[in-house]
């Protein structure tokens, strides 16, 4: 018997050699900031200071600033904080899980990937500290440190101490694993370049020598840190779900939220990777290495991912009406018709009902629609946790404390500042870092490129 | 360029060539010989040291936080002891509200009032207002001194003045609200006599001179009789709040909550009616309340005699048929109890009351409920000769007219006439402590001492005495009015002598008990109270009612097709004399939960019918015109308001009150009506209410109203069912394990505390809590809780430890829930005290990142505030919602100075209680159980070597509380009150079973395990009501 497989759908399109991978990405480290590239930058660091006036506000006067209170605890900053890490997911997955999946799709995609999870996981790590009321002690009392306060040591029974060291240990790898796939490509760019350029990118490549043993190196380190990065995908956010989950608050108090949260997580992480990798390769002119396939297979794990979340969302109305806890009952019939059905509803229909058009292939092919659609999922991925957090803290059990969430300026200064912050460091990256990994590119090109079999 | 032949010395030794000086003239530091070598060098060793040592120091002192420099005492002052509290009994007394008190001070400073537990009248117990007026000693806008034209004088300028142009100036008359002090009057007097007979003209902002006026037709006396709650089975009201505003609330508090409080032993309680129009106090915790219209109070009393008296075999009245819901049932309920039964109004129409008086005394009550032989005299003002007063004024009648602490410019109905006749006086003096709305206007301001500076005595009932001393030394150039009484007569005695003098001629013969004056004095003194038993006598009627009640049929209406305005008082700014204070301006109305205003209370079914909703704080502002007068109010939709009338409180609308209460509400009292002989509050014709389109947003802290029929919160049930069942409401949630169902306490991750010495407990009684909120002002001065003004209480950020949660019932099924959001147009009212519930459990502490929230050994809750970082899940976690964060610093900040005085001024933080940290930005704080209270009674008692007994410690809420609703204790105690309240089976575990079938946790379920216990709300009802 024999078996046929169809021909795959080519990686790289455009029959690249070597050399053309290597032109096309550099070209864009080695060559002058084009105007394109400095309006956004500019825009991005206009955001940033002009949230960084809310964010000033905020350090200086208190709190207070925020629409937050006595009820509602956390509002936009903690929504702000799980939607950033919920973005962070993407990265670590494509390059960790894909890579253990020997899916070699990815390797046109990681590396920009990477970037936003880590700029993502900075955005992200930045709530926790700024959301304190005292953020100049809380941002090492909520470290085990060895002090001299006395017998002053932190709690372990907290969630939130669980996120400190989710967060941190996410970070950290995923930092290391980006760095060291960028060490290879940091050594191309040196050996093209001269003078200033030469020395930066030749103490970045930390004296990349191509060898063989070097490669076989860097590819256990890449296996190794791919291991250790995985059930990091599935950690950080369980662990950021155990805020709510281990509350005693009807609408947080939930057991799926783990699964949940990693599936809302991926979902949003890949949403945020389209809207970016589509604005890259049209920028860049990359459109042969971030081709349509690799869109399309992202559509794919949206769908996934937005069906889980759906599933997940009508669970927990189940369980609400089957487990008969009144308070729980409430909790989610408030959400669907009570003062915020709006943002109930925004959630529903931008996670639950809009990725489910990407069963049609002419709308997950379509660069427009999966770009506008990357979009949506990001705001319904906002929403959902703005649902989870406010809506279950502005009416709990005593109807007498039950009150209302408004944002102010600064709430929507201090989301902007975030924003401002990952775009600038998103176009520092896409200048000056190579956004397509060359190595890993070239290491496919043979099987995977059109030409391949010429 | 000049040569400078100057020489410049060192000092005097140089120029005297002092030996030690030249020996040592070429070091640059002469006087560090220690470390350095004989010959004036360092060696490298001593230079490092030296070096070493400043460096350390430099930087040791780097980490210091700045010096602030205090003076110690050179000689100790008798008494004042760092830190040990000192307590004064005392005396509070303001137009015409009277509490005896004990003023707790530290190092000199006042800084709490409690009730004087000696005085029958009030025993022990304050109110909110009382609670508050520390703070008013403190106000920064108090006057100064003595102000002759509007500018700052002398007293010897302004004696001279006044004594030169009292001897000229023709008829001298002096204004005053009820004087409860037989001294004062006599000092008084003794002034008037040396000018020609000056006359005291009393009135009060909140009258009651109805009663005094129809006691003085029906019973030839003109006073103001004793009510005696406590002894009534049935109580029926006609828009008395008695409460909460009307004539002794304190007193009455407690003697009704006598009656309310059941148990398997005492399964019996009084049953309330109340009929009224707007949802008062006393009304939210009747067991009957029928709303019904101003304009038919008149004839329900009527009706309700006509019905007595046809029981008692009595004529009826002749009277216009009106519909009154319960009002047969009441006069069942009334005749069934009689001699023990209460029929009280609240209306300032003589006629009405003397159909009162004539209803009690068929009801026998005469001598038993109600005793006119032993009158009150907190309000003895006079309406009919104040309006004569004010026609005098006006005509430039009066020639000299002194203010003595009264405001009547602001708080009487005719205070704009009032204002414009006092420039027609030859003198105009006022004895205010404030540049208040008349003591701008007079010539001369003589600014008396705030009561916790003076000397006094009252005599707020016959046969009761107190004094009030003074508890610090006099802050301002300020004088004891009753001594610028005496200095102006002449007298050179001061009025401390005077009144000493006064006690020993008058009460020291009668209650001296053989002991020499100076014993009788210092044990008045020392006890603040001295009492005679009385005994109520009955005193006849000398007239019948039909009279008053023909004149009543005639002013009264049964259908009255206009809108109609009730003017009331509330329970925190009462007559808006403190409407300066902040603690009172942000202590939430009891009904409307409202803070910083007053606002036109409307029914629920006008406000739909005039398209008004209120959502959250939004609502729309209306105009009110009354009789030509026009007044721009926010709207308050009230479930229980009578549907056609209108509530507006008095006591806002203040102009020179200082800057926290200028500008806050409109003032209600240029709406009242006078042309009757009596101030009238309830204003039936000629009221037109017309909605703007002006957005307006009133500050409550609590906007959701009803308890969505959550039985978890609000458990209750009525008498009857109590009887045949001491569990009757009670919730019992049950939790499905291993094949059984168990309470939710047998189901735990925790292993538990262990408490081996004190457990802490709390229990509250539903059925005794009527809401007041005396207990959160008492606990926002006991531990220094920061005010935060309308616009932080818009945004939900009170700061409040303790709150008094109100619950509305719904007529929705248990399974609407949108329904369930509205309230009843008449409404069943819960009240439920909630603090900090000291969880066993507790849901806070395990999410606490820095464990800046853990559990003590003695079952508190403790906040370490120096340890918080501030991230707020604690509470977020918290399911009760009782824990505050600092959001903004509230504290030196400008931005809260306007509103936070306590913590901002110089002299408004005098106020604090220093056992009590100030806590900073960023923080979260909440109900500690007065753990400093705790403390300082576990010290006392370790040093006194002895265990600490029950009741030594309290805390101040339950201190606070006029019918002791709260009892703190020691659950570990099998014989404290607390575990004996709640029949503590087993007072050695940490989870504490209890035996009474009322008690409950709210949240049972979720089995955080608190440490404070709520009894159900019985309703004395009929079963099938209920």
């Amino acid at each position: 018997m024999q078996v046929t497989s169809s021909v795959r759908q080519p990686l790289v399109t455009g029959g690249k050699t070597y050399h053309d991978v290597t032109y096309d990405v550099a070209r864009q480290v080695e060559g002058k900031p084009t105007k394109l590239w400095f309006l956004a930058f500019l825009t991005a660091a206009g955001v940033l200071a002009l949230g960084s006036i809310a964010l000033l506000a905020t350090l200086w006067e208190g709190i207070g600033m925020w629409g937050l209170n006595k009820t509602v605890g956390w509002a936009w900053d903690i929504t702000n904080f799980v939607w950033w890490v919920g973005i962070g997911h993407a990265g670590t997955l494509i390059s960790a899980v894909l890579l253990l999946f020997r899916q070699k799709w990815r390797t046109s995609i990681n590396r920009a990937a990477e970037a936003m999870t880590i700029f993502a996981v900075i955005c992200a790590a930045m709530f926790p500290v700024i959301h304190m009321g005292r953020p100049w002690l809380g941002a090492y009392w909520a470290l085990p440190l060895p002090n001299t306060f006395g017998s002053l040591w932190v709690n372990f029974n907290s969630p939130l101490l669980w996120d400190v060291f989710a967060i941190s240990t996410y970070f950290s790898v995923s930092l290391v694993f980006w760095y060291i796939g960028l060490i290879p490509d940091f050594a191309t760019i040196r050996d093209r370049a001269t003078g200033l350029r030469k020395t930066i990118y030749g103490a970045l490549s930390f004296g990349w020598d191509g060898a063989a043993k070097t490669w076989m190196r860097y590819e256990s380190v890449s296996l190794i840190l791919a291991g250790l990065a995985t059930p990091l995908v599935l950690s950080v956010h369980t662990i950021v779900s155990f805020d709510f989950a281990t509350s005693v608050i009807p609408g947080w108090h939930t057991t799926i939220f783990p699964p949940y949260f990693v599936a809302g997580a991926i979902f949003s992480g890949f949403a945020m990777v389209l809207t970016l990798m589509i604005i890259t390769r049209k920028v860049f002119k990359l459109e042969d290495y971030i081709t349509i396939g690799h869109i399309e297979l992202m559509n794919i794990v949206i769908i996934i991912t937005g069906s889980i979340v759906g599933i997940a969302y009508i669970t927990e109305f189940f369980i609400a009406w089957y487990s008969g806890v009144e308070a729980e009952q409430y909790a989610f019939i408030n959400r669907a018709t009570g003062p915020y059905w709006w943002a109930y509803w925004s959630m529903m229909t931008c996670n639950v009902i809009s990725p489910q058009l990407f069963w049609f292939k002419k709308i997950r092919t379509s660069i427009v629609a999966t770009f506008l659609l990357s979009l949506v999922v990001n705001i319904g991925m906002w929403f959902e946790r703005f649902v989870i957090i406010v809506t279950s803290l502005h009416r709990d059990y005593l109807p007498s404390s039950w009150a209302m969430f408004y944002p102010t300026w600064a709430d929507v200064g201090v989301y902007l500042f975030t924003f401002g912050l990952f775009f600038t460091l998103f176009f520092l990256f896409a200048k000056f870092f190579p956004v397509i990994n060359m190595a890993e590119v070239k290491s496919v090109l043979k099987s995977s490129s059109d030409k391949a079999h010429n | 360029m000049k040569e400078n032949k100057k020489t410049y010395w060192k000092g005097l030794e140089q120029l005297s060539n002092d030996p030690e000086f030249v020996k040592h003239a070429d070091r640059e530091f002469p006087e560090l010989p220690s470390t350095l070598s004989e010959d004036g060098s360092a060696t490298r060793r001593d230079f490092l040291k030296v070096m070493g040592f400043s460096l350390a120091a430099a930087s040791l002192a780097a980490c210091e936080a700045p010096v602030r420099k205090a003076i110690p005492y050179v000689n100790k002052p008798v008494d004042i002891n760092p830190s040990i509290p000192n307590y004064y009994a005392s005396t509070f007394a303001s137009g015409g509200d009277y509490a005896a008190v004990v003023v707790k001070t530290r190092e000199g400073r006042p800084i709490k009032i409690d009730g004087n537990e000696l005085s029958p009248i009030n025993k022990g117990k304050v109110n909110a207002i009382v609670e508050a007026s520390v703070l008013s000693l403190y106000d920064k806008q108090r006057v100064t001194g003595p102000m002759v034209g509007g500018s700052k004088s002398d007293w010897k300028t302004v004696d001279t003045e006044i004594k030169g142009k009292l001897t000229s100036a023709g008829a001298v008359k002096i204004v005053s609200n009820t004087i409860l002090s037989p001294s004062t009057q006599k000092a008084i007097l003794e002034f008037g006599a040396a000018f020609g007979g000056a006359e005291v003209i009393m009135y009060d902002p909140i009258s009651n001179y109805g009663i005094s006026k129809a006691a003085e037709t029906f019973y030839g006396q003109a006073v103001i009789p004793s009510y005696h709650f406590d002894k009534a089975k049935t109580i029926v009201s006609f828009g008395a709040d008695f409460l909460g505003t009307w004539i002794s609330p304190i007193e009455f508090a407690g003697a009704y909550a006598k009656t309310r409080k059941i148990s398997k032993d005492k399964a019996e309680m009084s049953r309330h009616y109340q009929f009224e129009s707007n949802l008062s106090l006393t009304g939210a915790n009747a067991d009957y309340r029928t709303p019904i219209k101003a304009s038919q109070s008149g004839l329900a009393v009527l009706a309700l005699y006509n019905s007595i008296a046809s029981k008692a075999g009595v004529a009826p009245v002749s009277a216009p048929k009106v519909e009154i819901a319960n009002l047969d049932k009441a006069a069942n309920d009334l005749w069934a109890a009689k001699g023990a039964s209460l029929v009280v109004s609240g209306s300032n129409d003589p006629n009405v009351q003397v159909v009162v008086n004539a209803i009690n005394e068929m009801l026998g009550n005469n001598g038993a409920t109600v005793d006119f032989s032993n009158p009150v005299y907190f309000r003895k003002g006079n309406d009919a000769r104040m309006n004569q007063f004010v026609a005098e004024l006006k005509g430039g009648q009066v020639g000299a007219v002194i203010f003595y602490n009264c405001n009547p410019v602001y708080d009487h109905a005719k205070g704009a006439e009032i204002a414009e006749g006092i420039s027609k006086a030859k003198l105009s003096i006022s004895t205010n402590g404030t540049l208040d709305e008349t003591s701008s206007l007079v010539q001369i301001v003589a600014p008396d001492h705030h009561f916790l500076e003076s000397w006094n005595d009252f005599e707020p009932k016959k046969g009761h005495y107190s004094l009030s001393q003074p508890t610090i030394s006099p802050l301002f150039d300020t004088r004891q009015a009753q001594d610028s009484f005496l200095t102006w007569a002449g007298s050179t005695t001061n009025y401390y002598d005077y009144l000493q003098a006064n006690w020993n001629a008058t009460l020291f013969p009668t209650l001296g008990n053989g002991a020499t004056f100076q014993e009788f004095w210092d044990r008045s003194l020392f006890n603040g109270v001295v009492a005679v038993e009385s005994v109520p006598t009955v005193v006849a009627p000398i007239v019948d009612a039909t009279l008053a009640a023909a004149e009543v049929g005639k002013s009264y209406k049964a259908d009255n097709p206009g809108a109609e305005l009730v003017i009331y008082s509330k329970v925190g700014i009462g007559n808006g004399a403190f409407a300066n204070n902040p603690w009172l301006q942000e202590m939430p109305d009891p009904i409307t939960k409202a803070t910083w205003d007053n606002y036109l209370t409307v029914s629920q079914k006008w406000a739909s019918d005039n398209g008004v909703t209120m959502v959250e704080e939004h609502t729309k502002k209306a105009q009110i015109t009354v009789n030509g007068k026009s007044l721009i109010v926010p709207i308050l939709v009230q479930p229980g308001q009578a549907n056609g009338t209108f509530g507006l409180a008095l006591g806002y609308g203040r102009t020179k009150a200082g800057r926290v209460a200028d500008g806050v509400g409109v003032n209600a009292f240029d709406l009242l009506d006078a042309t009757k002989g009596f101030v009238n509050f309830d204003i039936t014709t000629g009221v037109e209410v017309l909605v703007t389109e002006d957005a307006y947003k009133i500050a409550r802290t609590q906007t959701h109203q009803t308890f969505m029929a959550r039985e978890n919160v609000i458990q209750e049930s009525t008498l009857a069912e109590y009887k045949e069942d001491a569990s009757a409401g009670r919730y019992k949630p049950e939790i499905y394990k291993d094949g059984e169902f168990v309470k939710p306490s047998k189901i735990s991750l925790w292993s538990g505390h262990k408490y081996s010495q004190h457990h802490w407990g709390l229990a509250i009684d539903m059925n005794s809590c009527i809401g007041c909120g005396a207990c959160t002002v008492a606990c926002q001065v006991e531990n220094n809780v920061a005010v935060v003004g309308k616009q932080e209480v818009l945004n939900r950020r009170e700061m409040a430890w303790i709150r008094i949660d109100r619950y509305y019932s719904s007529d929705a099924s248990a399974d609407d829930l949108s329904g369930l959001e509205v309230a009843s147009e008449n409404p069943e009212v819960t009240f439920q005290p909630m603090m900090c519930q000291q969880c066993n459990n507790a849901p806070c502490e395990t999410v606490c990142p820095v464990a800046a929230t853990t559990h003590s050994s003695e079952g508190l809750n403790q906040m370490t505030y120096n340890r918080c970082i501030g991230t707020r899940y604690c509470a977020n976690n918290c399911p009760y919602k009782v824990r505050r964060f600092n959001w903004f610093k509230y504290h030196d900040n400008k931005d809260f100075a306007g509103v936070n005085v306590a913590q901002n001024d110089d002299l408004g933080k005098m106020v604090l209680n220093p056992d009590v940290t100030v806590r900073v930005r960023g923080v979260m704080e909440k109900c500690s159980m007065c753990v400093q209270r705790i403390q300082a009674g576990k010290l006392t008692a370790k040093r006194e070597k002895r265990k600490l007994e029950d009741g030594e410690v309290n805390v101040a809420c339950a201190v606070a509380c006029p019918t002791d609703a709260l009892v703190f204790g020691d659950m570990n105690d099998p014989n404290s009150k607390v575990s004996k309240l709640l029949k503590i089976e087993e007072t050695d575990s940490a989870i504490k079973e209890v035996g009474e079938e009322r008690a409950y946790h709210v949240l049972e379920e979720i089995n955080v395990s608190p440490n404070v216990w709520y009894f159900t709300k019985i309703r004395n009802k009929e079963k099938n009501e209920a």
